[in-house]
């Protein structure tokens, strides 16, 4: 568990001295989301209806543009290969890894996600579950992407094969994600769509650190 | 039976045999340095006897047990230091060797005397990226005197280090063997090693 915590708190410190990581993933994310209202128009109904998708497509290509810096910088200085052969669970290094890459990437697009959501013209009871659903559903797209990242480690044009590879398995996610908000702003109950989600971030959970942490000793052979 | 045994590897790279047949036995204290021309295979032998890469066929032994059956006590067992330093240039000196030793285990109150050793305590508190190749390759080495691992795999440790620093290398390497470690190494320089066996990868 000290070791995991140490991998965490390196991996927060790298990203608070490269600090422009996390604010290129925040800046694309609230641009993308801004071209929106600027191509449909200013017809609030449309936005209203169509902002919860644009939000989650947004948090997909955000989530997909920030993955490549999971392992690469460590795989090009040596610190991969010399952190699988650390006596340690490269699954839960692993773990460790993803977390600190959810913590600096993802989370800063939950927290500005309500703002840009008044942009949108959100309905207010949207409000909720837009974050509650963000909240539960990056950590999975975390957790998918891992895998892609650790695929495309020493490929050429790496970004756009891992976008190909992960954007489809992302899908699940976002529709699940966008309905759970939809059925909130509707007055049905989000319950069964949160609980798929969960599955889903269960699932990865469990799965994702193994493939990862394989390809990863793939990468390094 | 010997401490630390390699037995009959085969290693492939691509659809190249890079090596096969090659055996070598170590005791407490040998030095094993690895010669060849580049490409004979020295770094693909040290990355297998660090696990990173698995042999076609063959064993690498340790007291008489394979070492692949128990990955993390075997990782405990070493320290490797491979062709990249593995520091964050970003970060300083101290919070870089600290990170690996907590991850690896090893005495933090050796730091200063390791410091000293490799003449890096004057910049303790600079980030690395103000550091030069040869001192860069130095905070690397400095992992090796804070661990407490029987065995050392260096591959090319002598790189872009000045005269004085190579004779400290030596000497360093000296004082582990003294103290029964095992050391096995590739080089290009004529690192000075007392009754070190040569292993001439050429001929497998």
């Amino acid at each position: 568990m000290g070791k995991f915590l140490e991998i965490l708190k390196r991996d927060l410190r790298l990203a608070f001295h490269q600090g422009t990581d996390s604010l290129i993933v925040v800046a694309f994310f609230t641009l993308t989301i801004a071209l929106f209202p600027l191509g449909i128009g200013p017809d609030q109904e449309i936005l209203k209806e169509s902002s919860p998708a644009i939000i989650w497509v947004a948090a997909l290509l955000a989530s997909i543009l920030s993955l490549n810096r999971m392992f690469e910088t460590d795989y090009e200085d040596g610190s991969l290969e010399l952190l699988c052969v650390q006596p340690i669970t490269l699954e839960v290094a692993v773990i460790a890894k993803i977390l600190g890459h959810w913590l600096t990437t993802a989370l800063p697009l939950i927290v500005i996600s309500p703002i840009l959501g008044f942009f949108l013209n959100i309905p207010w009871e949207g409000y909720l579950g837009l974050l509650a659903s963000l909240t539960l559903g990056t950590p999975c797209l975390s957790l998918i992407g891992s895998v892609g990242a650790a695929l495309v480690l020493g490929a050429r044009r790496g970004t756009p094969l891992l976008a190909l590879l992960i954007l489809p398995l992302y899908i699940p996610v976002l529709i699940f994600g966008v309905s759970a908000v939809d059925a909130l702003i509707q007055g049905n109950s989000p319950q069964p769509h949160f609980f798929i989600i969960g599955g889903i971030l269960l699932g990865g959970l469990a799965l994702a650190p193994l493939a990862t942490a394989a390809a990863l000793r793939q990468a390094v052979e | 039976m010997a401490l630390f045994e390699a037995r009959n590897l085969k290693c492939c790279r691509g659809d190249r045999t890079v090596f096969r047949g090659l055996s070598f036995c170590l005791e407490e204290g040998q030095a094993l340095v690895l010669k060849g021309r580049n490409g004979s295979g020295k770094s693909s032998l040290i990355r297998i006897l660090a696990g990173l890469l698995s042999p076609v066929s063959g064993d690498v032994i340790w007291e008489g047990e394979t070492v692949f059956n128990e990955p993390e006590e075997h990782f405990q067992r070493f320290q490797y230091i491979g062709h990249l330093n593995a520091i964050k240039p970003t970060l300083t000196i101290s919070e870089n060797i600290t990170y690996w030793v907590k991850l690896h285990g090893g005495k933090l109150a050796y730091l200063t005397k390791a410091l000293k050793k490799f003449d890096l305590e004057n910049v303790l508190d600079l980030p690395v990226r103000f550091l030069s190749a040869g001192q860069k390759r130095r905070v690397g080495l400095v992992r090796l005197i804070v661990s407490s691992s029987v065995i050392w795999l260096l591959d090319e440790p002598a790189t872009s280090l000045d005269n004085a620093m190579i004779e400290q290398l030596e000497n360093i390497i000296r004082d582990h063997r003294k103290e029964g470690g095992i050391v096995i190494l590739s080089t290009h320089q004529n690192l000075k090693l007392d009754d070190a066996i040569e292993l001439q990868l050429d001929s497998f």
